[in-house]
């Protein structure tokens, strides 16, 4: 039986927002190899930096507490990163075209596939975590230090997932997508991310100094590990809300530019 | 009171300094099948691009089921289904997920929404598959969960853009037979082909697109008729056309010009009746981008 019955009313904004997340989350949990590599990726690199690097950047054996926010924000980005291969691949296919033809709000596709990053990146989070207090992580946060520096985490997994969605809608093709966000990983060794950034060259602290990853870091090292934490929780918010103002504007507008063409 | 479900007028479309719609009029009646057909890079996609409110016109007014485009563009979606030329399905996504997800964003419950998953999976013949991932589908059943897809819910007017391209002749016209089922429900169809034999089959009206304009417009058998009508053809021994007569094709009349032709030909002589195909329309009209038909 092909007929279908009476015309229905269109679906509500939050359930399109909602089968959007559930598709995106199940093509999350299907891609394994892609979740793998989120999760395994920053524990091999914690064990990497502990192990390998931290004796002889630090002798006194206390590495590990430096380096653990470092290696969650790589994490963090590295697991956001896939947000742009998800998103263009989702604009190269016929499927958007569906999509954009339905009475909904068609943006809440990219929706989906930020909130099924944030997902997959708290739970990598949480697993780098768990691997960093075996190898000795000691962190001495208060509840209400642990609940900050995670609200900061998430702030940042969000900002950084918008911004590469936003790449995945201006890029030409998948391959292009993930190229251009593996520059952005970068950022993170720029940064007090694994050495104080007095130990780089002058001209290279400037950057590091400046650049947003470096408050971020300092934000959930202070928070977790109790260094100082002077005005960089400011910094670290106004960064992060700022890019993610940004990413969204542009990925609207490149979203609405993009229609009717693959 | 039959209204048309597509009106366009004027309509004018360029990307950068090419244009690819010069100026094209069309109506299509509610409840036909019409189909517009034309070589590669004539203009028939964007022309769907258009109806389906994903590209805007530079020129010109584009109503679709009673709404304009652009100014109307949500009305417009809620008559429209499109499916485009490459199949629009979720691959990572089952045939069933497929057709679920796309009730739920039509608005159906989730209840509702299984009851026509079942249905349309059962229609379509992908019960076997309904399971697994589309990745694993064959280019015949990703067309036929495609189809399925549009129809999840009831829209007035259907867009088919190629929907048998690259397709073997048994999807071809297990595809056919859904089309013309979709036809006899009042469903407005409209579907962009390059085969001739599809357009000949499904539609009740065809329009040839060529280099951004309609070159011709009718029934087939209008257009067949605009290229020539029957003739009766004369063949030697090596299959070679030794002579022509036109003809009405009526028994009197065929028998008549035989019984003429009997004595004056070599013995061995054959006779072949010939209609004007598709084909010959098809070359005729887009071997010239400057003559215009309006048959």
């Amino acid at each position: 039986m092909i007929a279908a019955d009476k015309p229905v009313k269109p679906a509500s904004l939050m359930t399109t927002n909602l089968v959007f997340i559930s598709r995106s989350l199940r093509h999350s949990l299907r891609n394994t190899e892609a979740l793998l590599m989120a999760i395994m990726l920053p524990v091999m690199l914690m064990l990497l930096f502990t192990y390998v690097f931290g004796g002889a950047i630090d002798s006194s054996g206390d590495y590990v507490n430096y380096v653990v926010p470092g290696i969650i924000l790589l994490c963090a980005g590295f697991g956001s990163s896939s947000t742009a291969v998800d998103v263009s691949n989702d604009m190269t296919n016929g499927i958007i075209d569906r999509f954009r033809t339905m009475p909904i709000k068609s943006l809440s596709v990219v929706t989906g596939h930020v909130v099924a990053s944030l997902a997959r990146n708290l739970f990598a989070t949480g697993v780098v975590f768990g691997v960093a207090l075996l190898v000795g992580f000691r962190p001495n946060a208060s509840f209400l230090e642990w609940v900050l520096a995670i609200a900061v985490i998430t702030l940042f997994i969000l900002t950084f997932t918008w911004l590469f969605a936003a790449i995945g809608l201006v890029a030409g093709s998948p391959a292009a997508a993930s190229g251009y966000g593996f520059a952005l990983l970068f950022l993170p060794y720029l940064s007090s991310a694994f050495v104080p950034t007095d130990t780089m060259p002058s001209w290279l602290q400037g950057v590091a100094n400046h650049q947003p990853i470096t408050p971020v870091i300092e934000t959930i090292r202070g928070l977790l590990t109790g260094t100082p934490l002077n005005d960089s929780a400011w910094w670290a918010v106004g960064w992060c809300l700022l890019i993610l103002a940004i990413a969204f504007l542009w990925s609207i507008s490149s979203f609405r530019k993009k229609a009717g063409r693959r | 009171m039959k209204q048309s479900a597509i009106e366009i007028s004027g309509l004018r479309k360029s990307f950068g300094k090419q244009t690819v719609l010069s100026g094209v009029d069309l109506t299509v009646p509610a409840g036909t099948v019409f189909a517009l057909l034309g070589p590669n890079g004539a203009g028939k996609t964007t022309l769907i691009n258009i109806m389906s409110t994903l590209v805007s016109p530079d020129e010109g007014k584009v109503n679709v089921g009673g709404y304009d485009v652009l100014t109307e563009r949500d009305q417009v979606k809620q008559n429209i289904s499109l499916t485009g030329q490459f199949a629009a399905v979720d691959e990572v996504l089952s045939a069933e997920e497929n057709l679920r997800m796309i009730g739920r964003l039509s608005g159906l419950t989730a209840a509702q929404s299984r009851l026509r998953t079942m249905e349309l999976l059962k229609a379509f013949d992908l019960v076997d598959a309904a399971k697994k991932r589309v990745k694993t589908f064959s280019g015949g059943m990703r067309r036929r969960l495609d189809l399925a897809i549009s129809l999840v819910v009831s829209r007035p007017v259907i867009f088919l853009d190629e929907p048998t391209t690259g397709l073997d002749t048994i999807s071809r016209r297990a595809l056919w037979d859904i089309i013309s089922q979709l036809a006899r429900q009042g469903r407005t169809i409209f579907l962009t082909t390059q085969y001739l034999e599809e357009a000949d089959q499904l539609a009740d009206q065809i329009a040839v697109i060529n280099g951004g304009r309609i070159v011709a417009s009718g029934s087939a058998e209008q257009l067949k008729a605009r290229v020539g009508g029957e003739v009766i053809e004369l063949l030697n021994a090596h299959d070679e056309v030794i002579h022509t007569v036109p003809t009405t094709g009526s028994i009197q009349d065929i028998s008549r010009t035989l019984n003429d032709l009997a004595h004056s030909v070599p013995p061995g002589t054959r006779v072949n009746i010939r209609r004007p195909s598709m084909d010959d329309v098809f070359v005729a009209l887009t071997a010239n981008k400057k003559e215009v038909l309006h048959v």
